[in-house]
Formats: structure tokens, sequence, C-alpha cells
């Protein structure tokens, strides 16, 4: 078993955070990972994109070239990295800012979700991530959604751990549209 | 300590030094290494230890010498250009035998560069980068696991030795997060440091020095130092070797370059290939007796690398008089680094 992703977005949308929930969830399951952040001058507004290898045995190269999966969250990485998704892969983007009908290959399998309009009707617009964090492991199995309260406590600072419930509803609910 | 952890390289390679008794830490920031003077800033103070972000590259290479000739265990860390600066502080440790921990998470050059991924520091550390025609200990990590094990590795060798140790590594093991077992300092018997800096009050005063003036004495430093340099060729070489045994072409690459290789390798042999992997781990001392081994049987080998071709040099020096190298890199830059399905048509190239 190996999974790999793509998570893409803009800086501020949440992206890191999501590689490194998935990293705790699989670790607290006993499976091995890697977080691989694209290491370049990532602020708020600029590109942020990070790689996660979840596996049972090695999880090989940091470095995926086709993932298998990516989760989109903005136009301009659905641009750029669609396009490297394997063939027979799935794409689930953001349809709140990403217009997918542009894509030209009919190879992979793309899922539309309006993660923004999710997040905001669960009471934080910041929440996107946590909807494409559900939705991604609800489709792929890569970890069960029921380890992510455990994973949240883990990638949070006590501070911020007031949020969790708000965050599990966003899980779940991007978890519900798959 | 058996718990697995879920952490940046850099930061493990930080506690590593932390559990290796390493009390002292000398740094000036700079990406993508910062994790490093972050993680000691946090940690060293309430060990009793000293975190010092000093004014310069320089001063933190110099206070790590001074530190190391009063015979405490210390480190500096760097990246590319803060490396530079450092190169004269390292010639003069290495002169005076000095015994210290040199991080170098590499970025792209020359010059300021980019921030991303790079292995063209290879030469200035494994070939002296200083004056005056020195070595030092190079050790290259491929995961967090190696970056927490070689650092450990890094404080005894360089103890041992009496020769600086380096780590080096870039932003994919130092950025990167992974799984991985932290473990106690192993045990090791290391001679007692009876060279320490000492003054005429406490008995015979002792100085840490590299200047030789009288007739021969130089000679004499440099063919003792140069012993030592014979003497880790022979003792402590260290590197991996995956699937060599049938192998009909080596891939051979370190640090990052190498865990991307090795899923290349992989996927080779998903196809029907035969290819194998030899990972040096010690850059200096450089594996060639596993080079010139390896090639009397299989006669090719593939030299992949982060740069536009430097660790090849040293495979080409080591490998049986007949076998051919390949290379393939990249200079490294934003956009650069190279996928394992990249890796893969190259390898195929060669099958």
């Amino acid at each position: 078993m190996r999974y790999d992703v793509f998570i893409a977005g803009f800086g501020g949308q949440g992206v890191l955070m999501a590689g490194n929930l998935l990293g705790y969830a699989a670790i607290i399951e006993g499976k091995n990972v890697s977080f691989f952040p694209s290491y370049g001058v990532e602020k708020r507004g600029g590109a942020a994109m990070c790689t996660v290898v979840i596996a049972d045995t090695d999880v090989g190269s940091p470095v995926v070239g086709n993932p298998s999966v990516a989760l989109i969250l903005n136009q301009t990485s659905f641009d750029k990295f669609a396009a490297r998704v394997k063939t027979g892969g799935l794409c689930i983007v953001n349809s709140s800012l990403v217009d997918p009908t542009g894509l030209s290959r009919t190879d992979i399998e793309v899922i539309a979700i309006p993660m923004n309009e999710i997040a905001i009707e669960l009471g934080d617009h910041r929440m996107v991530n946590m909807v494409a964090v559900g939705a991604y492991a609800a489709r792929t199995g890569a970890v069960a959604i029921a380890t992510f309260e455990e994973a949240l406590r883990q990638t949070l600072p006590e501070r911020n751990h007031r949020f969790i419930p708000a965050n599990i509803r966003a899980i779940a609910a991007g978890a519900q549209r798959v | 300590m058996t718990k697995r952890l879920f952490m940046k390289g850099n930061e493990a390679l930080a506690m590593a030094a932390i559990e290796a008794g390493c009390r002292y830490y000398f740094g000036y920031p700079i990406t993508p290494q910062s994790d490093i003077p972050e993680y000691m800033a946090r940690e060293l103070p309430r060990l009793g230890g000293e975190f010092v972000q000093a004014e310069s590259e320089v001063a933190s290479i110099n206070m790590l010498l001074g530190a190391s000739a009063t015979g405490a265990r210390a480190m500096t860390s760097s990246s590319s250009p803060g490396i530079s600066l450092k190169q004269e502080g390292i010639s003069y440790m290495a002169g005076a035998e000095l015994p210290g921990v040199i991080v170098n998470i590499c970025r792209s050059g020359p010059g300021l560069g980019g921030i991303d991924a790079s292995q063209a520091d290879y030469f200035q550390a494994v070939k002296g980068g200083g004056h005056g025609g020195y070595h030092i200990i190079v050790l290259a990590p491929s995961s967090v696991q190696e970056m927490y094990d070689l650092t450990m590795l890094a404080f005894d060798l360089s103890d041992l030795y009496r020769i600086p140790a380096m780590i080096l590594g870039d932003s994919v093991v130092g950025q990167m997060k992974e799984s991985f077992v932290p473990h106690p300092r192993p045990l090791r018997d290391l001679p007692p440091k009876e060279w320490v800096v000492r003054g005429r009050e406490k008995g015979e005063q002792r100085v840490v020095k590299s200047l030789y003036l009288g007739d021969g004495e130089l000679e004499a430093h440099n063919w003792k130092l140069h012993a030592r340099y014979a003497e880790l060729k022979e003792k402590e070489v260290r590197r991996e070797e995956f699937m060599l045994d049938d192998a009909e072409l080596i891939v051979t690459a370190f640090g990052s370059a190498a865990r991307i290789a090795r899923s290349a390798v992989m996927a080779a042999r998903d196809k029907g290939l035969k290819v194998g992997l030899l990972r040096p781990i010690t850059l200096f001392p450089f594996p060639e007796k596993a080079f010139r081994a390896a090639t009397q049987r299989c006669r090719k080998v593939l030299a992949i690398e982060l740069n536009a071709g430097q660790m090849v040099e040293d495979v080409r020096l080591s490998v049986a008089r007949d076998a051919e190298v390949f290379f393939y890199g990249r200079p490294p830059g934003a956009g650069s680094l190279p996928t394992p399905e990249e890796l893969l048509v190259q390898i195929e190239k060669y099958c």
C-alpha cells in the first residue's frame, strides 16, 4: 500500500498544515510517511505546495513526479499540477476557486467540491484545508477519518486545541462530498 | 527513546547533537537551515548550554574553534554561502587538530543563487574547502533517521580522529518531515582530550595552534594529518549497497539524490531491469574499495547528482580500470529537482 498526493494552493490556504495533518495521522496509524514541502519563498498569497507519501513499507522518494492524487485549492495550482497526475489518477479540486473545465485530458478523474462555501457554511473560510483533507482521506482510504482528532491534537499547538471540534466537522463535511 | 517521532530533518539533526552531548552552538541565520538554530536556541539554555547567534559566519566558526579548544562538544550550521565564509576557520581547525561539527544544509549557487536543494558543494566539502591541503570528515544523510544517526556519529568520529566533521545535506533532507526513532548516544571508547588548551598555572602549558615555523616541523605535522586521513579511509568508510548482486548497471548517488534514485532503481527492477544502487554515506572517506569491488563484476556505473558533475570524478578514480562511468545531473535551482520518473528514463538509456 502506497499513497502519494500533491497538495497545492496559495500561501494562507493551509496547504502545509493539511500535509502535516495527514503525516501525523499516518504516524498514529503506524504507517510510514514523508512530508516534503516544496521549499520555495512561500508567503501569504504566493504558491504553496507539498508532497505527502504514506506507505506500509518504505516510503521511497519523498519527491514525486506524477502523483496518483492531486488535491488542488486554487486555479494556478490546477493549471500547473493537473497535468502531472498519473494516468488513471484523481484530481480533487476546490471548485470555489478552480474551474476545471479547461482540462484537456480525459485519463484522470476530477472531483469538484466547493470547499470555500462548505468551510464558510461551517463558520470559517480558513477550514478549507480541512474540507480538502476530509475529501482526500474518505476517497482514498490513505488514513481513517477517525484518526484526525488525535492527529489534530498533535499537529496544532495547545492554544488552538479549542478549534478541534470545528475542524473535525469540516473534515467530516469534506468526507461526505466524495 | 523508542517512540517514533514525525519531525523535520533539521530538527532531528539538532536533537541528535544535544543527545550527543553538544552544549554549545554558534551560528548565523540562513535558509534552509534556520530550524537548527531555532531548535538550539530553545533547548540549549535549559540544559545549561549556550546558544550564540553570532554577528557573522566568520565569528561563529571561530567560536566553534574556541569551544573545541577547551574540549567541549560544539556545533555550527549554515548554508552554502555561509559555509564559504567559514572556510578559513575550518582550515584553522583542521590545522590545529580540533574536532567540531559543521552542518551545511546546501542551497543552490554560485553566489547567492537560490534556496533550492543542491549538491554543488561536494567539491568544497570533500576536497578541503579552505587553504592548506587538508580534509574533513563528510557525512551525507539521505533520510530524517540518518540526519539523526549521522550527526551523532559525526561528533564521535570528530573526537576520535581530531578532525572537523561536516554533515552535508540540503532542503530535501532538512525540510522534509518523516518518521524516525531517536536513540540514546551509543557507547564508544573515546580517548581523553589531553590536548585541550591549558595555562601554565595548571601544569605544563598546552597550546592549540596551526602555526609551525621550525625546520621540517610543518611537513611532519602535515604527514601526521595525512596519516590520519589514510586511517579514516581504512576504518571509517560507510556506504549502502542495494540490489547490487546481479546488477548490470550500478546507479550511484548520495544524500537526497540517492533517495530519489533508489525509487527509480526499484521502478527499473519492476520493469525487469537489473539495476542496483551504491550509495556513499561517508563522502570523505570515499568508499573507493566498494566501487572497485562492485565494478570488478558490473562494468557500468551511472552517477546521479544535483549538480553538473562532482562526485562522479571520485567515482571515476575508484572504479575498476575498464568500467564505464556515465553521469546525469542537473545544476540546482527552482524546478530542477529530478523526479524518480525522470531518473528512470536516464537509467533505461544504459540498460
